[in-house]
């Protein structure tokens, strides 16, 4: 690009200069959205009074949606398929919810929830997901993608390891996204708006030049073709929008645009990649800027100025990506994390927080609580304490929004992060993930102690490793080090695999709009994550507090534990349980950052389980801590369920302790908490709650994922979803629809603790 | 029931004393993460529990919008003069059931949460059991917390009142006060005491210009009488610095306790009060002038 005051010649609309007014910085001269944000925003201390309820448009557009087809969809999981069109960026022609009604206009396909099949990840999926629907596949496209076409998930398997293969099928490592759209990437759809689509291109392809008169290497290849890959889909991009009647090529010329243009960009997203979670990123205070440009010309009200907001919220709750049920055992509900972060505070101490973060959180009002756009608020003690009391407010409300630290987001990662799926922050159109699911360590303890047998069938999945013999009492400093050497094992077969995965995934289903929307030198990460912290660190913490022998079958399998005495548990703020907790963090880091990374990508480690932590607990036995073999796993970082037993907030500092250093991709906790328990009064409530997070991130926390519930309404939901359509309750780092779990992640939820203040020691 | 229901209730000092127990096991299922339980001997215990040196407790919790405002750490102190019929805690009734903890480290846990207190404009509260059973301690852990600057509330049936010293009121920042039932009759059937010395206590707190919160334990068929609660809110209303009156609806909460602890319990087959219930008498509160939640 080139350094002017005004957008690119030949770009420009015929009437008006699309950046007339803006402040000008160095985002005129190179792609720099957050330069941009930071000279045009314009911070927001004020209270929620100038906000507006939804308009007969918005309201009559929701209806429509909820009557014509979600109603359906509740009805009959999917509520369409299109078997005939692989998807792509400008596969399907246009679609409305409703034409007269649309104010954003575009559709993954041409009707509204009907899902399109996506085969570069693997065809096997697509075929059973459409038989699970009750469509018959086209043989056509089968025979185009197992004869012709080779995809992510045939390459996976053409080089998986022996032992890969055997961790795999034991459990130890579960939810690869081998056979699914990795995600976890979020494309700067901004740039779209600001810069147009032809700037764009033509500053990837002086990129993808810039490199033209260096030596041949894979590499040097690898970032040539990946780069006309790009170009290719902005080019689609193009199309798509003027299928619509826009001509995105040139910047976005006022509010209406933006939201339009971005939508439009992330739209093209999720129509050719069907990753598990498609992020939109951090978008309130660059549209402010469009809105408050439009609002002082005349040019937009108020009003209006939420119709657009509300448009683009209801277009981020149809998002829609054909699952098979396997998948839904691990990411239940249906979620696509079309996570949109929002508040924070900038690099220079002023709140990130804008009306549209506002008009954001007012959508939720305006057209009921629902799980998706998964609303991610960066929060510090520091943002404004109107914008805390109306987020807590929402919290008590509806459960419909999450919590993530700010200060460890903006020292880590900038002010311009956004959160990718659950808890995965990233620096906007500078930094992807290559996502890794998770490892099963609650399981490696087990197989630590057996010596490489699978607790469940016996069978030796682990070779070279020696068994507990004795029957004594397990001492703390021997487990500790069969389970470090098990770790170290399972981590190595682990990262191999993660390898295997995203050098395929790279290859067969690269996500070409995504990365043309960031820039062409990036930070890569290598999202590893753990499942089972709380039951490694109690039962680590009985074996060293108390005494804990071993109970074997007559092949001296070790099945079960009897612990006599008591001992430290973690979430209850002790540090001697929690240093357990620490250390095992710590560990897994360091066993993971000593192996060799695809793309030299940047080891991080997430705790959080997602819904996979009924699946998990379901292939694990039972151990020292009183976990029982077959039942869940707490989420994510959470304490042992019912074993927090100090108060919410004692829990939130236990799970404080753990070193974001060791988990940069994010510490997950969620926490459900009885209104009663808030306090009496709505005002009570949300000045409690306020309270609570200030003291949580004051404290190191990295992640709430706060519900204020009654277990009573959830039980009453299970007996009569009828009533409970939009009951939204977080799980770990997402919600769902409540009634939209299966029944056994319902009863999951359930046993999860409830934190009370009931007059009384727990 | 304890030997204490034997003592006559005027003789409270003989009462605190007799009550010093000093604990005897650890608990399973401990509520006490992080503080230690002390290494004294056992001989030294009872002289290092009437110096206000060590106490017993139960258990500790961080608990929001019950105890008081804010987040608070509530500590829940072993030991209690009354045997009420519905007692949601039977588990903290005996002295000897807690564990030894000594005052410096309950301060310590103090000091710890002294800023998660602060941010969620919470405080400590001293609940039990009866935080008069132990006087002498319970002061020097709300002096100790008054000079870290953490606001301080105890929760008492004020039954042991005159064990409170002038100088442990003006280290406490808020009481909540159990008035249990307005008549002497009913007050005696359900904790086994004399109503007296709560109302005097609650007069001695105005005098000394302590916030007072009133609690009332709502229990069908047991304190719900329109007649029963008149005279409760009737006294409320002269206690000038009364600023809320609560409510608290029975639960069933405590019926595994006292299974646990073999003990035969009254009220096994009583339900919460139906929200109407509730709402009535509240309105008797309020119609006293009185915020009543």
């Amino acid at each position: 690009m080139t350094t002017t005051t005004s957008a690119p010649a030949g770009l420009i609309p015929p009437s008006e200069d699309p950046w007339r007014g803006f402040i000008p910085g160095s985002w005129m001269a190179t792609v720099d959205v957050h330069d941009f944000i930071v000279c045009n925003y314009s911070p927001y201390e004020g209270d929620a009074q100038f906000l507006c309820g939804p308009t007969d448009k918005t309201t009559r557009l929701w209806n429509t949606l909820e009557r014509q087809y979600l109603a359906h969809e509740r009805r009959l999981r999917v509520y369409d398929v299109d078997t005939t069109t692989p998807a792509d960026i400008d596969a399907f022609g246009v679609g409305y919810i409703s034409e007269d009604d649309d104010v954003v206009v575009g559709l993954q396909t041409d009707v509204p929830l009907k899902r399109a099949m996506m085969p570069n990840g693997g065809w096997r999926m697509v075929e059973t997901a459409i038989s699970e629907a009750g469509h018959e596949h086209d043989p056509r496209i089968k025979e185009i993608f197992t004869t012709y076409r080779k995809t992510h998930n045939d390459a996976v398997f053409d080089i998986y390891t022996p032992r890969v293969t055997a961790a795999r099928s034991a459990h130890l490592i579960t939810g690869l996204p081998d056979a699914y759209g990795r995600g976890r990437i979020i494309g700067d759809y901004r740039r779209v708006a600001l810069y147009g689509v032809d700037a764009l291109i033509v500053d990837k392809e002086r990129m993808k030049d810039a490199v033209a008169g260096q030596d041949f290497s894979e590499d040097w290849a690898r970032y040539r073709e990946e780069h006309s890959e790009q170009i290719k889909a902005l080019r689609a991009l193009i199309r798509m929008g003027a299928r619509y009647g826009f001509d995105i090529a040139r910047p976005a010329a006022d509010a209406r645009e933006a939201v339009q243009w971005t939508y439009l960009a992330y739209l093209a997203a999720i129509k050719s990649q069907d990753g598990a979670a498609m992020s939109i990123g951090r978008l309130s205070a660059f549209l402010d800027v469009y809105i408050a440009r439009d609002l002082a010309a005349g040019a937009l009200t108020e009003t209006q100025a939420q119709e657009l907001i509300d448009a683009l919220v209801i277009k981020l709750r149809i998002v829609r990506f054909l699952r098979t049920k396997a998948y839904d055992q691990i990411f239940s509900g249906d979620p696509y994390w079309a996570t949109w972060t929002d508040a924070g505070l900038g690099a220079d101490g002023r709140t990130m927080v804008t009306r549209t973060s506002l008009r954001l959180l007012q959508s939720l009002r305006n057209l009921g609580p629902a799980p998706e756009p998964n609303i991610t608020i960066l929060w510090d003690e520091a943002l404004p304490e109107t914008f805390k009391d109306l987020c807590a407010a929402i919290s008590v409300q509806t459960s419909s929004i999450q919590y993530v630290s700010d200060e460890h987001v903006r020292d880590h990662w900038g002010d311009d992060a956004a959160i990718a799926c659950c808890v995965s922050p990233m620096r906007t159109g500078k930094q992807m993930q290559f996502f890794g699911a998770r490892m099963n360590i609650a399981k490696t303890l087990l197989y630590a102690i057996n010596g490489g047998r699978d607790e469940m069938t016996g069978s030796q999945v682990v070779e070279g490793f020696d068994p507990i013999c004795s029957d004594e009492p397990l001492d703390y400093e021997q487990v500790w080090a069969a389970f470090d050497a098990m770790l170290t094992w399972v981590a190595q077969t682990y990262v191999e695999a993660l390898n295997i995965i995203h050098y395929s995934h790279d290859k067969y289903a690269y996500e070409a709009i995504e990365m043309a929307l960031h820039d062409s030198e990036i930070v890569r990460t290598l999202g590893c994550g753990i499942a089972g912290l709380s039951i490694v660190a109690d039962s680590l913490s009985a074996i060293k507090y108390a005494t804990v022998t071993p109970v074997r079958d007559d092949t001296g399998l070790v099945v079960d534990f009897t612990t006599e005495g008591t001992f430290p548990v973690y979430g209850n703020d002790d540090d001697r349980a929690d240093e357990i907790a620490q250390l095992v963090v710590s560990t897994v880091m360091d066993r993971i950052r000593a192996l060799p990374r695809y793309r030299n990508a940047v080891p991080t480690q997430s705790v959080l389980t997602i819904t996979s932590n009924v699946v998990y607990g379901r292939a694990t036995g039972s151990f020292p801590s009183g976990h029982r073999k077959g039942t869940p796993f707490s989420p994510g970082a959470n304490p042992e369920n019912g074993m927090d037993t100090h108060g919410m907030v004692a829990s939130m500092l236990s799970v404080a302790k753990l070193d974001y250093a060791d988990a940069l991709d994010g510490i997950s906790l969620t926490n459900t908490i009885m209104p009663s328990s808030l306090g009496h009064t709505e005002r009570e409530r949300v000045r409690n709650l306020v309270g609570i997070l200030d003291a949580g991130f004051g404290s190191g926390l990295f992640h709430a994922n706060i519900n204020v519930l009654n277990r009573a309404t959830l039980e009453d939901a299970m007996a009569d979803p009828e009533s409970y359509p939009n009951l939204t309750v977080r799980v770990s780092g997402y919600a769902v629809n409540f009634v939209k779990l299966t029944r056994e992640q319902q009863l999951d939820v359930l046993s999860r603790t409830f934190h009370s203040s009931s007059w009384g020691p727990p | 029931m304890s030997t204490l229901s034997a003592l006559p209730v005027t003789d409270q000092s003989a009462l605190a004393i007799e009550g010093f127990d000093a604990p005897e096991h650890r608990l399973a299922g401990t509520g006490l993460a992080g503080l230690a339980e002390t290494t004294l001997p056992r001989e030294k215990r009872l002289e290092a529990m009437r110096v206000g040196e060590l106490g017993s407790i139960h258990s500790w919790e961080l608990s929001t919008a019950v105890d008081g405002p804010g987040t608070r750490l509530v500590v829940f102190l072993a030991g209690c003069p009354l045997r009420c019929l519905y007692c949601q805690n039977p588990d903290t009734l005996r002295m000897r059931d807690g564990q030894a903890v000594s005052a410096e480290d309950l301060l310590a846990l103090v000091r710890r949460y002294r800023p998660v207190l602060a941010a969620t404009g919470g405080g400590l509260t001293l609940s039990g059991g009866e935080v008069l059973m132990q006087p002498v301690f319970a002061a020097r852990i709300l002096a100790g917390a008054q000079a870290m600057g953490v606001h301080t509330a105890i929760d008492t049936s004020g039954f042991l009142g005159t064990a409170c010293t002038e100088e442990m009121l003006a280290n406490t920042d808020l009481v909540l006060l159990d008035v249990k039932s307005g008549i002497e009759s009913t007050y005696t059937r359900v904790t086994g005491r004399a109503l007296g010395p709560t109302l005097d206590f609650g007069r001695r707190v105005v005098a000394a210009g302590v916030e007072l919160w009133i609690r009332f334990v709502l229990v069908p068929e047991l304190t719900d009488a329109a007649e029963n609660v008149e005279p409760v809110a009737a006294y409320a209303a002269t206690l000038s610095t009364v600023t809320r009156v609560e409510v608290l609806p029975f639960h069933q909460m405590g019926r595994d306790k006292w299974a646990t602890l073999g003990r035969p319990y009254a009220l096994g087959d009583t339900s919460p009060p139906a929200p109407e219930l509730t709402e009535r008498v509240r309105e008797q509160f309020r119609a006293h002038g009185l915020v009543t939640h």
